[in-house]
C-alpha cells in the first residue's frame, strides 16, 4: 500500500467516525434551521400555514415601530452588557494570571465558577431580590442611614438587566481573557521594562494587544447569546424591559404567528451575527496596524 | 512602592468583585433557612419548614424526576455522540472537517432560543407532539459540543504508543479501543457525563419551547415563580441544586485531575 492509499483509508475512516454525530447535528440543527428559513418566508392565519412566498413577515420585522424598538433595545443592552462584562472582567482575569501563584491558579478559576451552578432561573429572580423595592440594597442603605426612602430605580429598568446578564456572563468573560493573558511570555514584559517603559505604557503597548485575542473571544461569547435572552427581561426589566427573544416566543406561542417569529428570529441572528463580524474585521484591522 | 499601591487597588478590586460574584449564591441558603413567606430583609426565625415542603410537593417531586431521566440520557448519548466526534476530529484529517466539526460546535454560541425555535418548528410541522423526549433532543443538541470540547482534550492528551503498542501484541483495533484507549480517556468520559447532565438539569429555554405537559424542573420553578408565597420553597430547592451541582462538579474536576495525570500531561487550568 502506498501511502496516499493509507491516507485515504484514514480519511474514510474519520469520515464513518464523525458520522453519528455529524448527522445528529445536520437532522436536528441544521435542517430545523433550513425548516424556520422557509416558514420565515411563509404566512400563518390562525392554524393553517400558507405556503406561498412571501416577504411580508420581514417587511414587518424590519419596518413595525414595535419590532423596530424592541430590537434596537435589544442591540443596545447587548453592548452594554458586553462592555460592562468585558471590563469588569479583565482585571479578574489579570489578577489570576499575574497575582496569583501558579499552584492556586485552578483553585481561583474553581472560585470564580462556583456561584454559576446555582439555578439560572433562580439566580435571576435572586437580583430580583437584592435590587427590590425591600431588598438587600434598600435594605443596607436605610439600615445605614444612607437613604430614608427606598431607591426605586433599581429594579425594573433596563439597567437591572444590565447588571443582572453581566453577572450572569461574567465567568465566561474572564476564562478566555485568562486564557490569553496566560500566553503572554513574561520576558516580553521585562523587555519592555528594560527599554524604559513604566506600567501604563507596558501594559498598552505589550499586554493589552497581546491579550487581545482573549478580549475578543469574551466579547464574542457574551454578545451572541445575550441577544436570545429571555428569563432576564421578564423578571427584572419591569414593563419597558422586554427585548426581542420575548416578543419571538409571544408569537410563536400566543399570538399564532410562528412565520413572523421565525423571521424575527433570522432578523436578530442576522443583526448580531453581522456586528461580530464588523467587530471582528475592526479588530483585525487594528492589530495589523499595532504590528 | 508604585507596584505595591497598583496592587492595592487590584486586592480592593477583587474583593468587592467577589461580593458581587457571590451575592445572589449567598442569599440562597440565608433566605431558604428564613422563617418568613417574604424575602426580604430584616430576617425571621431559623426553620427547615421549606426544606419539608420541598420533599411534600407532588408536582416538584415528579418535575425533578422527570429532570432526572432527561439529563441521565442526554449525558449519555451526548457523551456517546462526542466520544464519535472526539476521536474523529482529534485522530483523524477527513474531507469537509473544518465544516462538519463546526456544524457540531456551533450550539456553544448559538442563542438557545433559536435552538428552541428550531426544533419546536420542526416538531409541530412533522405532527410529533411535544414530550420529554423532544427536550431530550435539544438538550443532546446543546450539550455535544461540551462534551467533543472535554473529550478531545481527553484523546488528544493520549499517548498513541500505548495503542500501537497493544496492535502490535495481536489486539484488533476495536479490541484496543476497548480495553486500551477506553480506559485511559474514562476521565474525560466521567467529567462528559457530569458536565452535560448539570447543564440539562439546570436548562430552561429549549425546555421551556419543547415541553409538553411534562415540565421539567426549572419549567416548574418558573411557573411557580409568579406566585410569592411559593418563592421560599423554590429558594430551598434552588439550595438543594447547588449542593448537587457542587458535588458533581467536584468529583468531575477530581476525574479530570485523574486523566491529567493518567495520561502524563500536567495540570493545567482547564475548566477550573
Amino acid at each position: 500500500m502506498n501511502f496516499s492509499l493509507i491516507q485515504k483509508i484514514r480519511g474514510q475512516a474519520g469520515l464513518i467516525l464523525v458520522s453519528p454525530p455529524f448527522f445528529y447535528a445536520l437532522l436536528l440543527l441544521a435542517f430545523p434551521l433550513m425548516g424556520v428559513l422557509a416558514l420565515s418566508f411563509w404566512t400563518q392565519d390562525y392554524l393553517e400555514l400558507n405556503r406561498g412566498f412571501t416577504l411580508d413577515n420581514y417587511r414587518e420585522a424590519w419596518t413595525g415601530a414595535i419590532y423596530q424598538a424592541l430590537m434596537l433595545r435589544s442591540l443596545k443592552i447587548s453592548i452594554l452588557v458586553t462592555l460592562l462584562t468585558v471590563v469588569l472582567a479583565f482585571p479578574v482575569a489579570y489578577f489570576i494570571s499575574f497575582h496569583v501563584p501558579p499552584k492556586k491558579k485552578p483553585l481561583w478559576i474553581f472560585l470564580i465558577t462556583i456561584p454559576f451552578w446555582t439555578s439560572y432561573l433562580i439566580r435571576i429572580f435572586l437580583w430580583k431580590v437584592i435590587l427590590g423595592f425591600n431588598g438587600v440594597i434598600n435594605g443596607s442603605l436605610i439600615g445605614i442611614g444612607l437613604i430614608d426612602e427606598p431607591l426605586k430605580f433599581l429594579l425594573f429598568n433596563q439597567g437591572a438587566i444590565v447588571v443582572t446578564l453581566s453577572h450572569a456572563w461574567i465567568p465566561f468573560a474572564i476564562l478566555p481573557i485568562y486564557v490569553a493573558l496566560e500566553k503572554i511570555d513574561r520576558s516580553l514584559l521585562e523587555a519592555s521594562e528594560d527599554l524604559g517603559d513604566g506600567p501604563v505604557r507596558r501594559f498598552i503597548r505589550v499586554t493589552l494587544p497581546l491579550a487581545m485575542p482573549g478580549i475578543i473571544a469574551a466579547t464574542l461569547i457574551v454578545f451572541i447569546p445575550t441577544i436570545g435572552d429571555y428569563v432576564t427581561p421578564k423578571l427584572v426589566g419591569g414593563p419597558n424591559g422586554l427585548l426581542i427573544a420575548n416578543m419571538i416566543e409571544v408569537q410563536f406561542k400566543k399570538a399564532n404567528n410562528a412565520p413572523l417569529g421565525a423571521a424575527l428570529a433570522l432578523s436578530a441572528m442576522f443583526v448580531v451575527s453581522t456586528m461580530a463580524m464588523v467587530f471582528l474585521w475592526f479588530n483585525r484591522k487594528y492589530l495589523k496596524q499595532g504590528q | 512602592m508604585a507596584k505595591a499601591k497598583q496592587s492595592r487597588y487590584l486586592m480592593v478590586y477583587i474583593g468587592i468583585f467577589l461580593v458581587f460574584l457571590y451575592s445572589p449564591a449567598l442569599l440562597l441558603p440565608i433566605f431558604s433557612f428564613n422563617d418568613s413567606t417574604i424575602v426580604a430583609f430584616p430576617l425571621g426565625g431559623f426553620t427547615l419548614a421549606w426544606f419539608i415542603e420541598v420533599f411534600k410537593t407532588e408536582p416538584l417531586l415528579a418535575a425533578a424526576l422527570n429532570s432526572l431521566l432527561v439529563a441521565v440520557i442526554t449525558s449519555v448519548f451526548a457523551t456517546i455522540f462526542g466520544i464519535f466526534a472526539a476521536r474523529a476530529s482529534t485522530r483523524y484529517q477527513f474531507t469537509g472537517k473544518r465544516g462538519i466539526m463546526g456544524l457540531i460546535m456551533v450550539p456553544m454560541v448559538l442563542p438557545e432560543i433559536i435552538i428552541g425555535v428550531s426544533l419546536l418548528v420542526v416538531v409541530l410541522q412533522l405532527g410529533f407532539n411535544l414530550s420529554l423526549t423532544t427536550i431530550i433532543l435539544g438538550h443532546i443538541l446543546l450539550c455535544l459540543p461540551f462534551c467533543t470540547a472535554i473529550l478531545s482534550a481527553g484523546f488528544q492528551g493520549l499517548d498513541r504508543s500505548f495503542e500501537e503498542a497493544s496492535q502490535d501484541l495481536g489486539r484488533s483495533r476495536l479490541e484496543t479501543f476497548w480495553y486500551i484507549t477506553l480506559p485511559l480517556v474514562m476521565p474525560a468520559i466521567i467529567s462528559s457525563l457530569l458536565i452535560s447532565f448539570t447543564i440539562s438539569l439546570d436548562e430552561f429555554i429549549i425546555a421551556f419551547f419543547l415541553s409538553g405537559t411534562d415540565a421539567t424542573l426549572p419549567v416548574y420553578i418558573w411557573g411557580q415563580l409568579r406566585f410569592p408565597t411559593r418563592i421560599p420553597i423554590i429558594l430551598a430547592l434552588g439550595t438543594v441544586l447547588l449542593l448537587v451541582s457542587l458535588t458533581l462538579l467536584i468529583i468531575a474536576e477530581y476525574f479530570r485531575r485523574i486523566g491529567a495525570r493518567k495520561t502524563g500531561n500536567e495540570i493545567k487550568g482547564g475548566l477550573f
